[in-house]
């Protein structure tokens, strides 16, 4: 509750929070905003913004820009917090065993995380969509794939501190099995900054996302904001609020999961929030 | 052919370019002529148009490399190395008489013994599209130096249609007879008959031509030299075009959707002819073979349900003709009379009714893979538009991307539902549209070949009479009369006669006079 509390009471968060929110609402009420199918062609092309029934203009089809954006932030949101916990699930797990265990086992698991973490992850992402096909779920797994070893290695180091620890060393002589242990002694304890990385890991997805599709390796049937952006690029000349409008929902979104993961940082670590 | 096509599978024949001699450069007197910058891209692996028929290599070769016709845009034979022809009554016997005089840019003479050998010899081996016609030529003779005596094994009426510089190129037989083609050294100076000759080709920056000065047309090439800048990027050819540092574009050097604004400079005039004789064709293909594709009606009714003109407008800036059939408006045999697919939602639902495909939960009745293009941007921009007309009549498509080779390889071996396609037409059918429809092209893993696998024992024969019929009239109605049959049963759904903006500086003359437009040898061009 006092976390809370303190949320609450941290300025920058707060902002980040609402614009969070106002874009989580943007994408739960798409389909009654914008009822239309948003690849439809509903007006003239390359309509500018505040034309008659488009707000943000249309594009070289003459489909609604705004339309786009809603329906894209539910495409984005989606796919940021399912690959996050995509890469939460791999990361904390090899983490977490490598921590818990040490010895040969943290050898081998911190050997893979760094072949892992010399690749860089955007090309990662790149050769495993253009691989394994442009579907959702596969942009998914590939950006689960190349952000998870941050997430292992804090992981990792935070189990390490934890293990010598007396209350654990207390619930392993107790005879506690291992598995208990690691989900019920260490980890509510080492919880806080997976999860402030783990935002900030949400909108590094989105940016991916966008950055693929921005590629032409989106998935072709999804209005997402990064399809926006790249089929605007050859036309800015001509429609310069085709690129504007969807980049400027990717900054504010991304800088508000940015905004909100430094607050949740500040709340949940006990020096900083004690201070307030 | 697909040109972006041909420009990529065929890519893998670049011949290693070096020793390119770098003579001193003699400052060109501009009192004649001028010099003329215009832009390739990308850049050609070889200019020798007889080895290599990628589209960048035909537009630069073609001033290099002469053959006997030239055509006018209404694809009539104008002379080319050859002043006057005669074609016997029987239609077998071809009689070319050259004008006196050609030299090639070595200064040996070109004479019918180079004619004869370029297209018996050499084209049937390193040139697929003349293999299929020049194959025909049973005897070639030649009575005197300046005469050439074609003999075909049948009659094929398109023979004089297949004559001109990126069909049937002559090169010089002292240099090619007896070596091995595509290795022989002298493909690096590509030398051969046409007004402008090789000066230099520096790798990633330009090619230079000049004038052959043995040229055997009097007082012809008007200009000194053209100069052809290899700029990779579409940006870069919009700015250079804007700011007057090139006076010509070609085929995608200018995007479409920078044509309506750059269409507005003052000194330039914009044109989309001269591409008469390959007059790209633009179509939906259907895999015939699958279900629901297999009946007329569901392919009727994707033709009623997209609305041509307006994607004309949306996808391609206005700049392609809606086509009406298999065979293009702009070259020969052409039947306007066909049934009209206008566009009409109520026409397609009741056809897909009457087919028993009712409308399932969301509208929709069936749900097909459309395998994009993998061209660039517009053809992703017409898979959008194309999926959200067939929606509208309950057809969901299910849009698919792939790489170039992914895309050749399913489309080939019919591992596709739809797809899009663009054949060039060559002038005549009997070229460049029978081989999508006829039941003997049906061959997997060949790309532009009745890839539809549509079939009808009727097509086939009308087709096969039309060839080998010599009378025009003859010709005509029977073109006329398979036009019809194909148009009832829509193999494919044809959608554009795709068109190619040429920009041209409003000083330049002569640009596009011919069917082959900017291919052409450009010894008439000139400034003012």
């Amino acid at each position: 509750m006092s976390t809370l509390k303190s949320f609450l009471r941290h300025p920058t968060g707060m902002i980040g929070l609402f614009v969070l929110l106002a874009v989580v609402l943007l994408a739960v009420s798409a389909p009654w905003l914008f009822p239309d199918d948003p690849w439809e062609m509903v007006g003239a092309p390359f309509q500018p913004p505040f034309s008659e029934g488009l707000w943000l203009g249309s594009d070289m089809l003459g489909r609604d820009v705004a339309a786009g954006i809603a329906h894209g932030a539910r495409i984005s949101l989606i796919i940021g917090v399912i690959s996050t916990l995509t890469s939460l699930v791999i990361g904390v797990t090899i983490g977490a065993t490598a921590g818990y265990f040490g010895g040969k086992v943290d050898e081998v698991m911190m050997r893979i995380t760094e072949l892992f973490q010399t690749i860089p992850g955007f090309i990662l992402a790149i050769l495993l969509v253009a691989t394994i096909g442009p579907k959702i779920s596969n942009i998914i797994f590939a950006i689960g794939i190349v952000s998870w070893p941050p997430l292992a290695r804090l992981t990792r180091a935070e189990f390490m501190r934890l293990r010598g620890r007396e209350f654990v060393q207390a619930a392993v002589c107790q005879g506690q099995r291992p598995l208990t242990v690691v989900l019920r002694r260490i980890l509510p304890n080492a919880i806080s900054p997976i999860i402030v990385t783990g935002s900030l890991a949400v909108a590094s997805a989105i940016l991916i996302e966008s950055a693929l599709s921005f590629m032409g390796l989106g998935d072709p049937n999804l209005m997402s904001w990064g399809f926006m952006i790249g089929a605007a690029r050859t036309v800015i000349r001509q429609a310069w609020w085709m690129s504007v409008f969807p980049g400027l929902a990717i900054l504010l979104t991304v800088l508000a999961i940015n905004l909100v993961g430094e607050g949740l940082n500040d709340t949940l670590n006990p020096r900083i929030s004690r201070k307030r | 052919m697909n040109r972006r096509e041909f420009a990529k599978l065929m890519g893998v024949s670049a011949v290693a370019l070096s020793g390119i001699p770098l003579g001193v450069t003699r400052a060109v007197g501009q009192t004649k002529g001028g010099t003329l910058n215009t832009i390739i891209q990308p850049e050609p692996p070889i200019l020798v148009t007889a080895l290599n028929q990628q589209q960048p290599t035909l537009t630069l070769g073609g001033k290099i490399y002469e053959s006997l016709l030239r055509y006018s845009p209404d694809l009539k034979p104008l002379p080319g190395l050859a002043q006057s022809w005669e074609v016997s009554q029987d239609g077998l016997t071809y009689t070319f008489k050259l004008f006196p005089g050609i030299t090639f840019h070595d200064g040996k003479p070109l004479t019918a013994d180079d004619v004869i050998f370029s297209m018996t010899k050499l084209l049937p081996e390193t040139h697929a599209r003349a293999r299929g016609i020049y194959s025909r030529i049973e005897k070639a003779d030649a009575p005197d130096p300046l005469t050439v005596v074609f003999k075909l094994k049948s009659t094929f009426a398109p023979f004089l249609t297949a004559l001109d510089c990126t069909t049937g190129p002559i090169v010089p037989k002292h240099i090619y007879d007896g070596t091995e083609y595509r290795k022989n050294p002298a493909n690096a100076q590509a030398i051969g008959s046409g007004p402008f000759k090789l000066k230099e080709w520096v790798k990633g920056s330009h090619v230079h031509l000049v004038r052959h000065e043995g040229y055997y047309r009097k007082d012809e090439p008007h200009l000194d030299e053209i100069i052809y800048r290899i700029i990779p990027d579409s940006a870069s050819r919009a700015v250079a075009l804007e700011q007057g540092k090139i006076q010509l574009t070609q085929w995608n050097d200018i995007e479409m959707f920078d044509v309506a604004r750059l269409s507005k400079l003052p000194n330039f005039e914009m044109t989309t002819k001269g591409y008469e004789y390959f007059a790209p064709h633009q179509w939906l293909e259907l895999n015939n073979r699958i279900k629901p594709m297999d009946d007329k009606r569901f392919r009727q009714a994707i033709a009623y349900a997209l609305d041509l003109k307006s994607m004309a407008q949306r996808v391609y800036f206005g700049l392609p003709k809606v086509a009406t059939g298999p065979v293009s408006s702009a070259t020969r045999f052409y039947e306007k009379d066909v049934k009209r697919y206008d566009y009409s939602l109520d026409k397609a639902k009741a056809l897909l009714d009457d087919m028993g495909l009712k409308p399932g939960a969301g509208g929709k009745r069936v749900t097909i893979k459309y395998l994009t293009p993998p061209y660039g941007e517009i053809y992703q921009r017409a898979a959008e538009f194309i999926r959200q007309s067939l929606g509208r009549v309950g057809i969901d498509l299910q849009i698919e991307n792939t790489d170039v080779g992914g895309w050749a390889e399913k489309f080939s071996n019919w591992d596709y539902e739809m797809t899009g396609n663009l054949v060039y037409q060559f002038g005549d059918p009997a070229l460049g549209v029978s081989r999508t429809y006829i039941s003997s092209n049906i061959k997997k893993g060949i790309l532009f070949s009745n890839t539809a696998g549509y079939s009808n024992p009727e097509v086939d024969r009308l087709f096969e009479e039309a060839a080998t019929s010599t009378s025009e009239a003859k010709r005509q109605e029977l073109y006329s009369q398979v036009q019809k049959i194909l148009v009832e049963d829509v193999p494919v759904v044809w959608m554009f006669e795709q068109a190619y903006p040429t920009f041209i500086d409003k000083r330049l003359k002569n640009v596009t006079t011919t069917a082959i437009g900017v291919h052409e040898s450009f010894s008439d061009v000139s400034f003012g």
